[in-house]
């Protein structure tokens, strides 16, 4: 179908497209103007630019210290295994650790970031209450301050609670997220009627469990771009974790591959090692994002910034 | 303010007490009040004890000092109330100032690269009859999923004349390898990073309000024989001012932050100092100098300053934004 449905198109369009076969499909039928060829280019220069240093690292991975520094940057090396075998031994296979607990790190805590996000975004969307403007006024300005200059007191806090140094001084300050409340209350305004929620409640229905078996369904997609959001920001983190951790089979990712650096300064052989783990680490972490990209709402997070 | 959404609609007669009070309504009134709340303790409690708390705590230090009393073989230092003197060190401290003056220059070539990039690549994406867009924007939006720390490293060996490609083909033309790492090369070498990471996500909240827009418009205009071009200047980008407030606002935020990758470079540079970046004087402060107080001082004063910026940012545009419609 989908076949015959292409070809009656290309037909109809046929006779003002161009005879060149590469312009046949092009927009709607009309030829392609040197406006959008010099669009296509620039597009794909800038597709270049981005893929470059992943090309790069991708390949450098595969070249021994040796090789790294001899042989032509985008020539292949030899030794892909050998640094692999590298990395899973340093430390104990601590490189793996770090893996673990960026993962935990950013799973955990845009999980719990979200549904803390969704449940007052809810609230300040569907509840009239007093305070209520005031309250959405103040988390707003939350997003104005930045979280880095909360990280130095947050760890004198969490040092004075005995928290400091553990999983929960990293998971803890994550949670709370302006900008996903922020988010959350337009996607609730959108998403969610008030009529449905009236009809529940005259049904007798809970406050908790309208919430959690009709508002967060309705409101899902929005919440997979919070989390998404928040996920990555959890996962691209490096001073949270750096001032609050200490013990390096707690650290994360970055900060993990960011101390190989700083203590092969000098030592040369170490720069296979940064490479190889960061190409480990990007590679996996592109995928799922161009998986999880796809339940992206971008309309709704541009959307919400017109109102 | 632009960023605060219109207020919700106001609710049926539901929100209102029901005309007869018989038990089941006043339950539900009672209920409709104390609801909301049960859903806002989360996010307070977290608000509270990590933003509300840290600031007041920061700003209590920032208050404080470290004071020697002489007498005793070491002097005894004691930790008491010192007034204004650590924001009088920190905004007469040179190095402070000189790095605050270091994120400036970096932001001033940052944020308008990568807006003005994300912006241009956007408007190409949505340009009629333009090919492969759907490879492009997914190519130039990979980056947004490499983590700050990850970029410099990758960057950092893009830029190392032993490994740096770019310096590989210099030298076989005959030329030196190119140092990234100087005065004034070193801001672009930074700011270059924030364009790599920043363009694609930027690039995708532009387009997608650009994709919102009813292209109805853009039929009219071509009517009445505007070329793309002036389409993409007159209607598209007018139309996006929003979404650029908002990218801006944080591009601005980001710029003040500056933090890993500087750190990240330093090990391959000896052109950035400990102290290169305010919040790297902060951190040095914070815990290797002992200082709490210089180190909450110089906070509440970037944290005032990215707050002024972002205020200045947010009025600037809603005043070319709105300006003309209200």
């Amino acid at each position: 179908m989908t076949t015959t449905t292409l070809t009656t198109a290309e037909r109809d369009t046929g006779p003002l497209s161009a005879p060149d076969p590469r312009r046949r499909r092009s927009g709607a039928g009309r030829r392609g103007t040197p406006g959008s060829r010099v669009a296509t280019i620039v597009l794909l220069l800038g597709a270049v630019y981005c893929l470059v240093p992943v090309v790069w690292v991708i390949i450098a991975s595969s070249k021994s210290p040796r090789e790294l520094f001899s042989t032509f940057s985008f020539a292949p090396g030899t030794a892909f295994l050998e640094n692999l075998a590298a990395l899973n031994a340093y430390g104990g296979g601590q490189f793996w650790q770090w893996c673990l607990n960026s993962v935990l790190y950013a799973g955990v805590g845009s999980v719990l970031s979200t549904i803390v996000s969704a449940m007052a975004g809810y609230a300040l969307a569907k509840f009239r209450f007093r305070g209520r403007d005031t309250l959405f006024g103040i988390l707003l300005a939350g997003v104005l301050v930045p979280g880095i200059v909360l990280a130095v007191p947050q760890y004198l806090l969490l040092a004075w609670a005995g928290l400091a140094g553990t999983y929960w001084s990293v998971l803890l300050p994550v949670i709370i997220n302006p900008f996903g409340i922020f988010l959350c209350r337009v996607f609730a305004t959108a998403a969610v009627p008030d009529e449905t929620i009236e009809a529940a409640r005259i049904d007798g229905a809970s406050e908790a469990r309208i919430f959690v078996s009709m508002v967060l369904p309705m409101m899902v997609q929005g919440l997979v771009t919070v989390f998404v959001l928040q996920f990555v920001g959890i996962w691209n983190n490096f001073l949270l974790p750096f001032i609050m951790l200490s013990d390096q089979d707690k650290y994360p990712l970055t900060l993990g591959l960011y101390t190989f650096l700083s203590k092969g300064s000098g030592d040369t052989d170490l720069y296979a090692l940064v490479i190889i783990g960061s190409a480990v680490s990007v590679v996996p972490l592109i995928l799922v994002f161009l998986w999880l990209q796809r339940y992206w709402r971008t309309d709704l997070l541009a959307g919400g910034l017109k109102g | 303010m632009s960023l605060t959404p219109t207020a919700t609609a106001p609710r049926g007669p539901a929100a209102a007490p029901s005309a007869t009070p018989t038990a089941h309504s006043r339950r539900r009134k009672r209920r409709s009040t104390r609801a909301p709340w049960f859903f806002l303790a989360p996010a307070m409690v977290f608000f509270i004890a990590f933003m509300v708390i840290p600031i007041v705590y920061a700003i209590y230090l920032s208050f404080r000092g470290q004071r020697v009393e002489s007498g005793g073989a070491f002097g005894r230092r004691v930790e008491t109330f010192i007034g204004f003197e650590n924001y009088v060190a920190a905004l007469t401290d040179a190095e402070f100032l000189a790095g605050l003056g270091r994120a400036l220059t970096y932001g001033a070539i940052a944020v308008p690269s990568v807006l003005g990039l994300a912006l241009l690549f956007s408007l190409l994406l949505d340009t009629p009859r333009a090919r492969f867009t759907a490879f492009s924007r997914t190519a130039i939006f990979i980056p947004y999923a490499v983590p700050g720390v990850i970029a410099s490293l990758l960057w950092g060996f893009l830029y190392l004349p032993s490994t740096s490609p770019i310096s590989s083909i210099a030298r076989s033309l005959g030329q030196d390898s190119l140092d990234f790492f100087s005065y004034p090369v070193l801001y672009f070498s930074l700011a270059n990073i924030a364009l790599w990471s920043g363009v694609g996500f930027n690039m995708i909240i532009i387009y997608t309000s650009l994709r919102a827009i009813p292209t109805e418009i853009y039929e009219a205009a071509r009517i009445d024989g505007a070329s793309e071009l002036q389409i993409a200047l007159r209607i598209k980008v007018p139309l996006v001012a929003p979404a650029l407030v908002l990218t801006s606002l944080f591009s601005v935020i980001g710029t003040l932050q500056l933090y890993s990758e500087p750190a990240t470079l330093r090990p391959m540079t000896s052109t950035i100092s400990s102290t290169w970046v305010p919040l790297m004087k902060i951190y040095q402060d914070a815990f290797m100098n002992d200082n709490l107080g210089a180190a909450a001082a110089a906070s509440v004063v970037l944290a005032l300053g990215i707050l002024g910026f972002s205020l200045a940012v947010l009025t600037f545009f809603n005043r070319r934004t709105f300006g003309g419609r209200s």
